[in-house]
Order: C-alpha cells, then structure tokens, then sequence
C-alpha cells in the first residue's frame, strides 16, 4: 500500500511504542500499555469514545506530557528529543493573530532558528502556493474563513519538513464539505512528502478515507481494542467516498467502534 | 466627513445647550461671579491668562507624563516578572492591591515630605497612582496566553526568550492598553493632587493643581474654571495618544481596535 523500503532490507519501525501508560496525578489510569509499531510513511488514525485518551497518545508522542511508564522511540529517538522532525497540528488553527499569513508560515522556522529571512519568505510562499492561499499571504488570520486557517495551519507544519506528522481533530469544527476537500488535500500534500501521520478523528469516514491503518481505543483504561488495516492504494480520490469497499469498511470500523462504546459486546476482530 | 459631522452633532448641541442653560441661569439668578462665573467670564480669563495656563499645562503635562511613562516601564517589568511563576504571583499580587486600595490623597502628602516638593516627587504621585492598572492588565495578559500556543511553541523548542517577545508579549498587547488607557486619565489627576500638596512650599511656578489652590484661595473663580478645564484637557489628550496609538498597533489583527463604532 505504501512504496516500501528496499525490497531486500525490511526496515525497523519509524515509531515504537511499548508499553505506554500514563497516569493523572490522581490515580486515573488514561492509557494502559499501548504497544505500536509504525512504519515511515504510514497514516495512522486513533478512534474511540471520548475519554479514551487519544489525544493523550499523541500528546506522550510529541513529549508535551511525560510517560508514566513505558517507552517511545520516533525514529530512535525520545520525544523531546524528536521534536525537529515531528509538527503538530492542534484541533484550532492556533496562527498569531498578529502576524500575517504568510509570517505564520515562517513561524517554525524561525523558531528553528537556522534559516535566512528569505529562505524562510521562499519556504512559506511555497508552502502557500501548494495549499492555495498565495492570495491571501499578506492578510490576518482573522480575515479568513474557518478552512483557510486550518490551510495556513497544515502549511505552517509541513514548511518544516516534519517527518513526523500529530495532528488532534484538525478539522472537527469544520463543516463536512470543507473537511472533505482539506482530507483530499492532506492526501495530495502526502503525495510529495510522505510524512509519517499520527490522526486523532472522530470520524470513522474521515479515518478510512485517510489511513493505511486505524487504530481503535477503547476507555477506562485507555487500551488498544483491535488495529484495522486500510487496504485501498493511493492516490485516492474524492469517489473513493462512494465505492462500496470504502462503504463496507466504514461500516465495519463504525461497529467496531461500537462494541467498545458498549462494555457488554465482545470487541469485533478485525 | 459627512459621518464625523453626524458624530460630532449631538455631542455638540449638547454642550450648546448647557453653555446656554448655564449663561442664563447665571444672569437670572444673579449668581455672584465668585460662586459661578458665566461662561463668557471663563472665556474671557482663558484668553487673557493664556501665558499663565500655558506655563501651569506644560508644568502639570511633564509631571503626570513623566509618572505616567515611568509607570509604563516598571509596570511591564514587574508584569513579566509576575508572569514568570505562580508562586511570585500568589506573594505578591496583594501587596500591588495596596496601590489601588490606599488613597492617593493620603499618600501624597508622605511622598511630598519624604522627597521634597519638586517636580520629581510630584511625578511620583502619578507613577504611584499609574502603576496598578498597568501591572494587573498587562499579567492578566501575560499568563493567558492558550495553551495550544505554548504547546506549538513548545514543540518547536522555543527559548523562554523568544516565547516571551514572540508569544506573550504581543498576546499581552491588547490588555496592556487596556491599563495604557486607564492610566493615562489618572496620570493627570495623580499629577494635579500631588501640586495640591506641594503648593504648602510655595514652588514659585506651579503646575494646574498648585494653580488651582492659589484661584481657590483669592476667589478668582473664573480662573479656577479655566485650570479645571485645561487639566481635564490635559487627560484627555494623553486619553487621545494612547486611543490613536492602540489603533495603529492593534487595527490589523485585534477586535477591540477593529470596531469603528464606540457602542
């Protein structure tokens, strides 16, 4: 499904996980031995009832929250210390009011600190070229709509060059249409750079129209319930929504995700 | 220049019809000019005294400007300091209360005999006065930065440096005016209540709050009137500078600048 590695050498996994668990402070158990193994290139979605701790899993990822026990490697490397191949995405756009679109781009940049104001002007204008919004570079965030922002976001974590790719409900507050069009165009953006995705939804259509694999989670404590792979090739297309493989599998993740929302059913197997 | 008229209008018949009311009111009730002058009178004091209510406006704006800027740059300091840990703020936040809550009046006159009646200590009224609206807005404005930005800073291994210039100064921008604003109208009235106390030492040229007490005193009111006016003056050109300063730092992105209307 995706290019592979050289046929002859299976590479090692770009991101382990082991046994990741992490505890509040006040005893609640949110994640409870996660163990994932995720190849370069991967898109992997995390699905299931709120509460299950997937946007703490990618929190753990990023290393903005401490494990309390277990390990995680990106790339051989710790979180914090994976940081300058990783970006992240959050569920806002979360751009600097105050600066431009096109100076929003520059951002992670800038704060890498190894770049020529040009160099980062000509990253950013490429970056914008390649979402759509040449057009609107020198205006304020709070001029565009909803889905522009979260365009001008996406572009400000790809001007890095991240290897790594956390994104927590990016487009949950956006209307379907809108979430449509800005999931084909995260494909097409994939297409240049495969990026390894880690995808917090709550979308069960969202996930399988995405993904290589999705991973469901059930609650209380957070745990792995069944891993479902996504078989289609890419690249996909908006019609990929109407095949009916694409259908039967969006009907098979959305009972699996049901029988973790409700205790008494057996999880489904994938 | 249509709208600015249709904006100024009202305002303007408003104050048309007290100065009338007030004109008639003086001639009907043949109110003594030492109680209430009619507005003709101050008019006419305002022209011939001019020299003297210059002298008095540029004494009075150096002092609560002078406080006012002072207040600025301590206030900003000790706000960053503030933002720095809970812990500092929980120790000391209720001792910069102390500032609001005791009475300037009361305060004036210690700071007065403390550091002599001068110009200085006059504009350490204001400061005094100034400082607690800028240090609480500008924090309030420091540590409410959204979480997710601290986080994407974060994830960039952003020095404390450049996420204070980059993130929680500019975030702060907008509640720093807010207490720029504040502060600029008090400035004048610090200002004004410090001379009120200086003016025991008889400086030999005073600001509008030594003036004012010398008018008081020979019941010149006509004169007096023209003080008032000049020192509420005074505030509201410092109110206007700030207002236009606000404008052009925060149009481009901020709501509170963004709206043209003041309803």
């Amino acid at each position: 499904m995706n290019p592979a590695g050289p046929a002859d050498r299976p590479q090692p996994p770009y991101i382990v996980v082991d046994g990741a668990t992490k505890r509040w402070s006040n005893g609640v158990t949110v994640l409870d031995g996660i163990g994932l193994q995720v190849g370069r290139g991967e898109f992997l979605s995390l699905i299931g009832p709120s509460g299950c701790g997937k946007s703490t899993l990618l929190r753990l990822l990023a290393g903005l929250s401490p494990l309390s026990s277990g390990t995680v490697r990106l790339d051989g490397m710790a979180p914090e210390a994976a940081r300058e191949i990783m970006s992240f995405i959050f569920q806002d756009a979360t751009l600097l009011p105050w600066r431009t679109v096109r100076s929003n781009v520059e951002l992670g940049l800038e704060l890498a600190g190894n770049t020529t104001a040009g160099q980062r002007r000509e990253a950013a204008e490429a970056m914008l070229r390649l979402v759509g919004l040449s057009d609107v570079a020198g205006l304020y965030p709070r001029q565009l709509s909803g889905g522009m922002r979260m365009r001008v976001s996406i572009a400000r974590a790809l001007a890095t060059r991240p290897g790594i790719l956390l994104m927590d409900e990016p487009f949950g507050a956006l209307d379907e249409m809108t979430r449509d069009l800005l999931n084909e165009e995260l494909l097409r953006l994939r297409e240049n750079d495969r990026f390894t995705t880690f995808f917090v939804t709550h979308s069960v259509a969202e996930a399988v129209f995405l993904s290589t694999r999705i991973v469901v989670l059930r609650a209380k404590p957070g745990r792995i319930a069944c891993e479902i792979p996504v078989p289609f090739g890419f690249p996909r297309r908006a019609e990929l929504r109407s095949a009916p493989e694409y259908l039967r599998l969006v009907g098979e993740v959305g009972a699996a995700l049901r029988s973790v929302q409700q205790p008494s059913t057996t999880p489904h197997a994938p | 220049m249509k709208k600015l008229l249709a904006q100024a209008g009202w305002p303007l018949a408003v104050l048309a019809a007290v100065l009338t009311a007030w004109h008639l009111g003086c001639r009907w009730f043949a109110i003594p000019a030492y109680v209430l002058p009619p507005p003709g009178a101050v008019a006419r004091v305002v022209i011939e005294r001019h020299d003297n209510l210059l002298g008095a406006f540029r004494i009075t704006a150096l002092e609560a400007g002078g406080g006012y800027l002072l207040s600025i740059v301590a206030g900003v300091l000790i706000a960053m300091f503030f933002a720095r840990s809970p812990l500092v703020r929980r120790s000391l936040y209720p001792y910069t209360i102390l500032l609001q809550t005791v009475p300037i009046v009361a305060i004036a006159p210690l700071i007065l005999m403390w550091f002599g009646s001068g110009l200085r200590s006059v504009m350490l009224v204001a400061f005094v006065i100034c400082l607690f609206p800028i240090i609480a807005n500008t924090t309030q404005g420091l540590i409410s930065v959204p979480r997710n930005l601290i986080d994407l800073f974060a994830m960039s291994n952003a020095s404390r440096w450049s996420q204070l210039v980059k993130l929680r100064l500019p975030h702060a921008l907008p509640s720093l005016f807010v207490g720029l604003r504040i502060s600029a109208g008090i400035s004048v009235i610090g200002a004004v209540t410090g001379e009120l106390f200086a003016s025991s030492n008889a400086v030999g040229e005073g600001g509008l709050g030594y003036s004012i007490t010398y008018a008081n005193s020979q019941l010149q009111t006509d004169y007096l009137f023209a003080l008032v006016l000049t020192a509420s003056l005074l505030g509201f050109l410092f109110f206007f500078t700030v207002s236009a300063l606000e404008w052009l730092c925060l149009h481009h992105w901020h709501e509170s600048a963004m709206r043209t209307d003041a309803d």
